[in-house]
């Protein structure tokens, strides 16, 4: 008999502490499948965020540094320089890279650090409650904006692929998602290519992973995956947003 | 190394590269900037070498926490408004158990405050300064060469203890040129830590962090934090004591206000040689000398602390006094320094009056 499906090595055999529906699990494990199949776990260091995801060493079974809230590109700067041949990547949340971390996000971005961001963009502050994000959609409900998002008070959702690719030393960014089989297989392919570009040297990669968070959503995690698709897509397409050669 | 001419800014530079340092990571503030400028230059030279100027304070302390989670020996520095800005790393490294070393080229505040030396920054500095219950290592050169000496021992002290080391000078003493003789550099290998992150190579993963969900956990890791600090005050307390073997008014002070106070004591021992007065300097701010400060009560009977600032050590005398002696203050904050003659005057005003008081 063939098997043809197994729990990746670098995945812990234990529970997972997210809510039913919640797009990180989906990619830990996409993450745990790669670093499987390229044979990187013993070289991979993740630098997990502030937010719902810190516990992420809970689950990798690789090296971990923990990053003050925002830090995690600089944390992961600090180490790549020192260690160059090791796989270096921040796993981030949406307020943690596009709020709070902006600045590191932005100029480890144009210094092309070797590193990879994996960014979960769920359009809500989850650990602390569901308030508005960086990415929350214009009319979008949330906690801190009760009427939904005004673009006059608070602006337009940020594209941080799109603004990252206007930087000289961003190589390689792409927007995927996690809401249907066949787009979880992009997803991971994706994170195969962005860690690939980074032993390459290519420069600063990031993969942005549009990830249901129903229990802030107020939904159903098959209304959240729909809704993914109905109004997310809408603002953040998904798609090669940069790839330079290498 | 041969004695040479240096900025106390180069000669902590150099300090560094000796002791093993290999990743400096900073941003740009007056007046500290010959030390990334020097950096920026040397670390070129150095295998393994790293230097970034970074986007801003936060991050040139995240990227220190991120290099010495890799193993490497990192040093950052700033001025009184960086510093503050560094707060949010060095809380985080502090319960992480990273070793780093932060220099602080003090500068006159609060806010933006002014580019003057001060000495205004000892609270932030001893008492963490960040959130959370934590210490770290505060050491406080007088001169370039003690720069150059402390700055190469800091790093040993913050391997050893695991802790962040801040060298806390001031605008006067990085701006200086003195006479100076850099360390050798260390022939032995830096010590092996079995802490860091290389990727889980025929090993254990490893996890450094510093979220602790548990209380209990929580709770132990802040008992395991306390008692490494009372190792530290047991063992590394330092400070110099200055003709104060018969001293009956001993002066406190430390940096540049102890280099003043120091030339202030010759002058008035030289013009009146029974006058009873010595200095008592300590050089490690944490730990402070409290100890010597108290046993210092055998001969005299009262204290002139002398600081850059309106008062923020003299709090330590106090409480290393328990209530004993008489304790005089005479601060000059925002970015003035007084001549020797100056504080002189002030001493001798004090030592006649006690003098005065006793014969009553």
């Amino acid at each position: 008999m063939k098997r043809i499906y197994v729990r990746p090595q670098t995945l812990r055999p234990v529970p997972m502490h997210y809510c039913p529906g919640c797009g990180h699990s989906i990619i830990h494990r996409l993450i745990a499948e790669v670093l499987d199949e390229m044979k990187l776990r013993e070289k991979a260091i993740c630098v997990p965020p502030a937010g719902c995801a810190v516990l992420a060493y809970n689950y990798l079974d690789i090296d971990m540094v923990e990053a003050p809230h925002g830090r995690a590109t600089a944390v992961a700067t600090g180490i790549k320089r020192v260690r160059p041949a090791n796989l270096v990547f921040s796993y981030q949340g949406d307020g943690d890279l596009a709020a709070i971390g902006t600045a590191e996000a932005l100029h480890a971005a144009n210094r092309g650090e070797q590193i990879t961001v994996i960014f979960v963009n769920n359009a809500v502050y989850g650990m602390t409650g569901g308030q508005m994000a960086p990415t929350t959609l214009l009319g979008q409900k949330t906690t801190t904006s009760p009427f939904g998002r005004n673009v006059k008070t608070e602006g337009p959702p940020i594209k941080v692929c799109e603004l990252l690719a206007g930087l000289g030393s961003s190589a390689y960014l792409e927007r995927v998602a996690v809401n249907s089989p066949a787009n979880v297989k992009k997803a991971k392919s994706a994170i195969a290519k962005a860690f690939t570009y980074q032993l390459r040297k290519a420069g600063f990669t990031l993969v942005e992973i549009l990830s249901p968070c129903p229990t802030n959503w107020k939904m159903d995690p098959v209304a959240a995956c729909r809704w993914i698709d109905e109004e997310m897509m809408t603002v953040f397409p998904l798609g090669v947003i940069k790839d330079l050669p290498c | 190394m041969n004695k040479q001419l240096m900025y106390g800014t180069h000669a902590l530079a150099e300090a560094a590269i000796q002791a093993g340092c290999t990743c400096y990571f900073g941003y740009p503030i007056t007046p500290q900037n010959e030390l990334p400028e020097y950096m920026a230059q040397r670390l070129t030279e150095i295998p393994g070498g790293v230097f970034i100027q970074a986007e801003s304070e936060l991050a040139a302390i995240n990227m220190v926490l991120g290099a010495s989670a890799a193993g490497a020996r990192a040093l950052t520095s700033s001025s009184s408004p960086g510093i503050s800005l560094k707060q949010e790393g060095i809380s985080f490294m502090a319960g992480m158990e990273l070793p780093a070393v932060i220099a602080n080229i003090m500068r006159g505040g609060p806010g933006l405050g002014n580019i003057a030396p001060s000495q205004a920054d000892y609270f932030q500095a001893t008492r963490g300064g960040g959130h959370g219950d934590y210490r770290i290592i505060v050491l406080a050169p007088g001169s370039v060469q003690e720069i150059a000496d402390l700055t190469f021992r800091a790093f040993d002290l913050a391997d050893t203890y695991r802790i962040p080391v801040m060298i806390l000078g001031d605008g006067m003493l990085g701006q200086l040129m003195e006479p100076v003789i850099i360390p050798k550099p260390r022939q032995e290998p830096l010590p092996e830590k079995d802490y860091i992150v290389s990727g889980a190579q025929g090993r254990q993963p490893r996890v450094i962090k510093s979220l602790i969900l548990d209380t209990r956990e929580m709770e132990e890791h802040n008992w395991k934090l306390f008692r490494k600090y009372q190792l530290i005050q047991q063992r590394e307390t330092r400070w110099e004591s200055y003709l104060t073997d018969d001293a009956e008014l001993i002066v406190i002070a430390y940096g540049t206000a102890a280099r003043i106070a120091k030339g202030a004591i010759k002058r008035l021992r030289k013009d009146d040689p029974n006058m009873k007065i010595g200095l008592l300097r300590p050089i490690t701010l944490w730990p402070f000398p409290t100890k010597a400060i108290k046993e210092s009560l055998s001969t005299a009977s009262d204290y002139f602390v002398f600081e850059m600032s309106a008062g923020q050590m003299v709090d330590d005398v106090l409480l290393s006094l328990e209530g004993k002696g008489r304790v005089h203050f005479y601060g000059r904050p925002g970015g003035i320094v007084p001549t020797p003659a100056e504080l002189a005057r002030s001493i001798a005003r004090r030592y006649y009056q006690m003098k005065r008081t006793r014969k009553r």
